[in-house]
């Protein structure tokens, strides 16, 4: 199995923004968020919306970044967590730009610049691309799981899905930070069916694509700065770190986790960490892009992970399911 | 990696929940609003006279003061806390039931607030009722034997 692609043609981002509401901005690296709302509301009425207006303020802040315009813009991939991702279709359409709707759970942004670097890659007409990932907690908790004002406690592996949204302008070209290469995920079994322990159903899939990754590119795992998963949170996290540490020495001490990065459990009570596909995208955005454009990272692996599951499929007792897509991403300084 | 290896690593790692301190809060949290309601009944008693009348708006009173704890945003910051303590009063039911109608109110009030209001308190209707159904049936079958024998 050929699971690894490297891109022919440069790719970089051109732009980037990070968007969270009150809890990110009050977590470690609250003040990195290009903007954030205490409200959580975005000035709309309804929570779906508010996760749609802030997908919107996302990619225009990421665009002002540029010196683009919204028509200069090929293709746009998005996706969200909400049924049929009409966050995505909701506040994206007045863009106007040729559109990919794609779920991937919490694996969302690697996948959709992953879908955007192959597109670009493969057809030398295209020139700029968009993504953008959104989750918000009100919407999300809603659709899986109970009433926002409901008073109910959580597990300790529970995880709090995050208000967050990543939007990236992707380029031809040589620049700051390259996207190297990309590899899809398999569909790894979770063997759980519980939903307040994604992370820990989250843990095989991310170990499965590290191994895969490493076994392919025959690379030693400490030649990488950093391999930066997306919410396994800290059960998740833990889980990994064993099997990294048994499996693929070296792996493990090169491991971060961008749900263990968002909030300060002691402050904020998020429990095993949050999680949600805006965790990764904004994370992303906001901590390690700057930080492989300033060179302080030179070879990162980013796999956003996902944990594909309905509300229906855990109430019916079935598994929970993980993915874990990869990106490689290279500063220019340390190339 | 097998399914049983996994399930044993999951379990290893996820912590399980606090559950003396959770009882504790529970215990004291659900004594606090039984004193409460026992304090409410003493002063409805000493108004209407009547213990009945004074047993019903003790419920009504706590329902609306959940109700009200839930539409200003406490009740689940409490509840973070009391756990079961808010939970398995009539609190509890009051908090189910507001908090998923002010939940579908976006959805209009026919299908979104009539159609999911009991999505989360539903099932302590349907087996409150159930329940309530089969102990009447006993109650019934135990006075006509003990009419028969007596």
């Amino acid at each position: 199995m050929n699971r690894i692609t490297k891109i022919n043609t440069p790719i970089h981002f051109a732009g980037y923004a990070a968007v969270g509401g009150y809890e990110e901005r009050r977590g470690p690296l609250g003040e990195k968020f290009d903007f954030c709302d205490d409200e959580d509301k975005f000035g709309q009425n309804t929570w779906e919306i508010a996760e749609a207006e802030m997908g919107r303020i996302a990619l225009n802040i990421a665009l002002s970044k540029t010196d683009l315009s919204h028509s200069d813009i090929d293709l746009l991939v998005a996706g969200d967590l909400q049924n049929q991702c009409v966050a995505s279709s909701g506040g994206l359409n007045s863009f106007g730009i040729p559109f990919l709707g794609i779920y991937g759970a919490c694996s969302t942004c690697t996948e959709s610049l992953m879908t955007l670097a192959s597109f670009i890659d493969s057809s030398e007409k295209m020139t700029y691309g968009a993504a953008v990932t959104t989750s918000h907690n009100s919407a999300a908790e809603r659709q899986f799981r109970t009433p926002i004002e409901y008073g109910g406690q959580r597990t300790p592996t529970a995880q709090w899905t995050s208000t967050a949204a990543g939007a990236f302008i992707l380029k031809r070209g040589e620049g700051d930070v390259m996207l190297t290469e990309y590899m899809p995920g398999r569909i790894v079994d979770g063997s759980t069916s519980d939903g307040a322990n994604m992370g820990g159903a989250m843990a095989f899939a991310a170990f499965d694509s590290i191994c895969a990754y490493f076994a392919e590119s025959g690379e030693n795992p400490l030649d990488v700065d950093l391999i930066v998963t997306g919410d396994l949170g800290r059960v998740g996290s833990n889980i990994l770190y064993e099997l990294l540490a048994k499996e693929l020495p070296g792996a493990e001490r090169r491991h971060t986790d961008c749900g263990l990065l968002l909030y300060d459990d002691s402050k904020q009570d998020s429990h095993s960490g949050a999680s949600g596909c805006g965790t990764s995208a904004s994370v992303l955005a906001c901590r390690f892009l700057p930080m492989l454009k300033s060179g302080e990272l030179r070879r990162v692996l980013f796999l956003s992970t996902g944990a594909l599951m309905s509300p229906s499929s855990l109430l019916q007792g079935e598994n929970i399911y993980g993915i874990a897509p990869l990106i490689r991403l290279e500063s220019a300084k340390g190339r | 990696m097998n399914e049983n290896e996994k399930k044993e690593l999951i379990k290893r790692y996820s912590p399980g929940s606090t559950i003396f301190k959770n009882s504790t809060l529970a215990f004291l949290f659900g004594g606090l609003i039984c004193t409460l309601g026992e304090l409410l009944f003493m002063l409805y008693l000493e108004l209407s006279g009547d213990e009945k009348t004074a047993a019903t708006l003790v419920t009504v009173s706590l329902i609306f003061i959940a109700a009200l704890l839930t539409g200003l945003g406490l009740f689940d910051k409490i509840a973070r806390y009391a756990g079961a303590g808010t939970l398995v009063p009539v609190t509890g039911f009051s908090n189910a039931v507001v908090s998923e109608a002010m939940d579908s109110k976006s959805e209009g009030y026919i299908l979104g607030v009539g159609a999911k209001i009991y999505t989360v308190a539903g099932p302590v209707i349907l087996f409150g009722l159930a329940s309530g159904v089969i102990y009447g049936l006993i109650y019934y079958i135990c006075g006509l034997i003990m009419g028969m024998m007596g």
